[in-house]
């Protein structure tokens, strides 16, 4: 297990050097500079160079991502901002805030956004799926995967829009989506984001009710369930000893993709409930050229991607004994 | 026999598999040895019958002949032509010469194709108009192998488990090969219906004069259909003769085992000898030194530990009767311990 | 006159599928004594896996009927509560499968899944139930047994898996043993080993054993009594000499012409059963073995598929066959001349 928590810690930092280095060579691809937009409408040559020292990108492409990345594990020190302590994710181009702090408290928006509906919808649909492979009954089978089809093809901010009108506005039963920090108040922090919680899981929990149900009632005709139950065990200890292990792993595996779904999906979710987490920040930074702040989003988020998928990877293994983690 | 000019000639056989591992790159750190150094040769119009438990490397044999594996090491020469490394090129003109028959009746066909279709497919590919058409090729084809030409337009789950292994012979038969590697053809057929498929076999071997490596478990339907008979013991070829050879004078212990293992349908008033062999084969990971019979063997001795024995023509045998063992038994080796009744307890 | 150990009595066990009513079995009797072995003797379709899942009440009751009666020791279990039946499973009766690495639970050590037998029908606590899953994996013949089992089935061979399944099948000292194709999936060597274990075992423990098998070799080796059925019907029983030896029914007899030998002729060709197994939603009528029997043309008014043919036994010899012993004397005879000479 250790060893598999190594290689996998050390193929993410890989592949997050190499994200990173990709988004600074397309920024830059881009005809447009930063240095020029900062430095306002009557910009002398001068100004535009002490623009660039100020922003600490005065050197090549090469040099300032050699720079950008001494900065992650050894601090900066910049012209205009001074020390910059490690981690250094750099100031931003646009207000000139430091893009760690930035995103520290954005970050927890989004991701209490995610974490937040994939429990609900988790909870959800496989309790549903549990049921209904019990129940072995076609019907809930049939509603699930209509209801599926129905939610898969319904937009967030169709529905969002819907659900805050009605469940806010009109019938007063929820609060309107804000964040408040967990840390602040646990209450405000559940009741703030309630609604887009109900309607992110809307969206997938009929799909985990019909992927579990058919998973269920695969690992049901298996033959260790056979064994078990010619052995003596009742239906009941089949059921929750042997039988829901087998329909794990593939719910599993797919819960890894769909949190990372969850995540690329932070810019839509965050405008239609006007919430300020990192995919709106990230619009933003787009918007106004703002690379350290992009690259610090992108940066964050994908690290939170990757280490989802080990823990998925490592939960798959410590479900089933087959699985070797290497 | 004719050892001259063989139609398939194989030596020194090797595949490995890379075993990854290691940390904190991974990297090769060891091979199944699935086979380790096979000789042997098939003549034109001839049946060898490669037997052997799960794991002693005769399926991956197979799948090295056909080329649908690549050697590690060797070499195969097919109609004096070099196929060990042959590229996709090279082997176009022997893909339509050499052709398999494969266990499952069930897996290897395609579920949507028509059987017309399934049939004809390897003649598309190769580009080959049959005279009459390539439909009339097919339907002469579905007689051959006793099934309705009528029946050009059904689908392989219409038919029984029997009649789809038909049409992966007729599959095969579809551009004329000259050698047919069937691994264990019959094994997933019922009782009933495996006598069926290898008397069909039989037929198309003899009335087409068509070369077979005829892959299976099965000691007494190798017996049937092979006139010569290689036996694998991890990896290895132990022993191979003609069949009367091996099956009335076999010299390798093993093959005396795995024999005398064969439960027969009768009821004789005096049990036949059974050599109970201990254990399970060791894994190909790490073969035992030497013979790699020897942890089994009631016979190993030092000498089998240091010295692996060479596949010859052992001392009493026929010509072409090859024995890789130091001590051969003889007709009139005293028999086999009858082993204790907790086998492993006494290993 | 005792009562036998198992008793079948008309069994019919029919599933309801969405193409039809399958009719897996169809009136089966038969009785088996403690200590003695039954071989049952079929292909796919058959209907002796199904037989067995009935003894065990393993059938989904949604979409089963079952019929006739199943008495161990006197005490009818089609009408068994689900509950009655589970204190039996495992413990006074157990069985054995073909695929053992598929039959046991990947997620879970063999030894806590023969522990897990152990403790639900004993209610012995996990320290002694390990001991005792230690104690079985040695006598099945599992080198180190405390150490193996705390091993995966994975982790084990196919022959291991097998002698683990044995284990786990007999920790209870079952009185009656149902192997269903347990050697069909094994290597000839590591078969031989398992049979002889099994015998062992039999003879230690006095067990009652109903061996399900396709291979009559096998039969041979391990059954006392034999019974062939075909389309879901029993079509002829007896001891395993007389049905091996001198078969009456003429699908067994073309069961043991259809198999290659060791020391047979090669170079004519095998006698294989024209046809095909028949489909249990659709059988043919009369005889379900007339449209592949050689001999259906020989007896008169075409009874062969008006009539089911009476499975008529005396003294645990029988089979079910409109052709008379005569007519059977004189066909039989050339077949069997073919077969050895």
């Amino acid at each position: 297990m250790l060893r598999f928590l190594i290689r996998r810690t050390l193929g993410a930092a890989v592949i997050l050097l190499i994200i990173s280095a990709l988004v600074f060579v397309l920024f830059y691809a881009a005809p447009r500079d930063p240095a020029r937009l900062a430095c306002g409408k009557v910009c002398t040559p001068e100004t535009l160079a002490l623009v660039k020292k100020n922003l600490g990108i005065d050197h090549s492409l090469p040099v300032q991502y050699w720079d950008w990345l001494k900065g992650l594990f050894v601090g900066r020190d910049y012209a205009s901002f001074g020390h910059c302590d490690a981690p250094c994710l750099g100031y931003s181009f646009q207000n000139r805030e430091p893009v760690l702090g930035t995103i520290e408290d954005r970050f927890p928006t989004t991701i209490s956004l995610a974490l937040g509906s994939a429990l609900v919808f988790l909870v959800f649909g496989v309790g549903t799926g549990m049921l209904a492979a019990v129940k072995q009954g076609k019907a809930l089978d049939k509603i699930a995967s209509s209801a599926s089809l129905i939610a898969s093809s319904m937009q967030i901010y169709v529905i969002g829009v819907l659900a805050t009108y009605l469940l806010v506005d009109q019938w007063h039963l929820m609060d309107r989506a804000n964040y408040t920090p967990f840390t602040d108040d646990p209450g405000k922090w559940f009741t703030g984001l309630l609604v887009p919680w109900l309607v992110l899981s809307l969206i997938f929990t009929a799909n985990y009710t019909r992927m579990t149900r058919s998973q269920m009632v695969e690992s049901l005709s298996e033959d260790y369930v056979r064994t078990a139950r010619a052995k003596g065990l009742s239906r009941r200890k089949v059921f929750f000893r042997f039988a829901w292990r087998g329909a794990m792993g593939p719910i599993i595996t797919i819960f890894g993709l769909d949190l990372g779904t969850l995540l690329g999906g932070a810019i839509i979710t965050e405008s239609t409930f006007s919430l300020q987490g990192i995919g709106k920040l990230s619009v933003k930074a787009v918007n106004t050229n703002d690379l350290p702040m992009l690259l610090g989003v992108i940066l964050v988020a994908a690290a939170a991607i990757v280490v989802f998928n080990i823990i998925v990877d490592a939960v798959y293994a410590l479900i089933d004994p087959r699985v070797r983690l290497a | 026999m004719s050892n001259t000019n063989p139609l398939l000639d194989v030596s020194g056989l090797t595949k490995h598999f890379p075993i990854k591992g290691g940390f904190p790159i991974r990297r090769t750190v060891g091979a199944v040895q699935a086979v380790d150094g096979l000789d042997f040769q098939v003549a034109e119009g001839e049946s060898l019958g490669l037997v052997g438990e799960s794991g002693c490397g005769k399926s991956t044999t197979g799948r090295l002949i056909t080329r649908l594996l690549e050697p590690t090491g060797g070499k195969i020469t097919y109609r004096g032509q070099d196929i060990t490394h042959a590229d996709r090129k090279g082997l176009a003109p022997i893909r339509s010469e050499i052709q398999m028959i494969f266990q499952d009746p069930y897996a290897s066909l395609n579920p949507r194709q028509t059987v017309g279709k399934i049939i004809s497919g390897p003649m598309e590919i190769n580009g080959i108009n049959p005279e009459g058409g390539r439909e009339k090729r097919v339907r002469e084809l579905l007689e051959i192998v006793g099934l309705n030409p009528e029946h050009y337009n059904r689908f392989p789950h219409e038919f029984s488990g029997g009649q789809r292994q038909r049409i992966g012979v007729a599959r095969a038969l579809a551009l004329e090969p000259k050698l047919i590697v069937a691994d264990e053809p019959v094994s997933a057929l019922d009782v009933s219906i495996q006598a069926q498929v290898v008397n069909l076999l039989q037929k198309v071997q003899r009335e087409l004069g068509i070369a077979f490596v005829f892959i299976a478990h099965d000691l007494a339907v190798v017996r049937h259909f092979s006139q010569r008979v290689a036996v694998m013991y991890l990896g290895k070829i132990v022993e191979i003769a003609d069949r009367d050879d091996l099956y009335d004078n076999p010299r390798h212990p093993y093959t005396r085992a795995l024999l005398s293992a064969v439960p027969e349908a009768t009821v004789d008033a005096e049990p036949r000898e059974r050599i109970r062999l201990v254990g399970d084969v060791p894994s190909p990971i790490n073969p035992p030194s030497g013979c790699r019979f020897r942890t089994r063997c009631w016979k190993a001795t030092e000498k089998c530990a240091t010295e692996a024995p060479p596949l010859v023509q052992a001392e009493g045998n026929k010509p072409g009767h090859l024995t890789a063992c130091h001590y051969p038994e003889t007709a009139d080796t005293v028999p086999a311990p009858r082993l204790s009744k907790d086998p492993e307890a006494a290993a | 006159m005792s009562t036998p150990f198992l008793s079948l009595r008309d069994l019919k066990v029919h599933f309801s599928t969405e193409d039809g009513i399958v009719k897996a079995v169809d009136g089966l009797s038969f009785d088996l004594e403690k200590g003695k072995t039954l071989g049952i003797v079929g292909e796919s379709g058959s209907g002796k896996s199904v037989t067995n899942m009935a003894i065990l009440g393993l059938h989904d009751p949604r979409n089963t009927t079952m019929d006739g009666e199943i008495l161990l020791e006197g005490k009818e279990l089609i009408s068994a509560s689900e509950s009655e039946l589970e204190k039996l499973r495992g413990n006074k009766m157990s069985m054995i499968f073909q695929d053992a690495l598929a039959s046991l639970s990947p997620y879970h050590t063999i030894g806590a899944q023969i522990a897990e037998t152990y403790r639900k029908h004993t209610g012995a606590s996990k320290k002694e139930a390990r001991a005792r899953a230690i104690e079985m994996l040695r006598r099945v013949g599992i080198p180190q047994p405390d150490v193996r089992v705390d091993d995966y089935p994975h982790q084990f061979s196919g022959g291991m898996r097998q002698r683990a399944m044995i284990a786990m099948a007999l920790v209870c000292d079952p009185e009656l043993l149902i192997a269903d194709e347990p050697t069909t999936a094994l290597d000839v060597t590591v078969q031989a080993q398992i049979m002889d274990l099994l015998k062992d075992l039999q003879q230690e423990f006095g067990t009652a054993i109903i061996f399900i098998t396709h291979d009559l070799g096998v039969i041979a080796d391990i059954a006392d009594d034999v019974l062939v059925m075909y389309g879901g019907r029993c079509v002829e029983r007896g001891t395993k000499k007389q049905v091996l030896s001198a078969p009456e029914h003429p699908y067994t007899l073309g069961l043991l012409n259809s198999m290659p030998s060791l020391d047979g002729p090669v170079d004519v060709p095998l006698s294989p059963i024209p046809g095909s197994p028949p489909s249990l939603l659709n059988p043919p009528s009369g005889c379900r073995f007339h449209p592949r029997c050689a001999f259906a043309e020989k007896v008169t008014d075409g009874r062969c598929s008006s009539e089911r043919p009476k499975l008529e036994v005396a003294e645990g010899r029988g089979s079910a066959c409109h052709l008379t012993v005569e007519q059977k004397r004189e066909l039989f005879s050339d077949y069997a001349a073919t077969r050895h000479n």
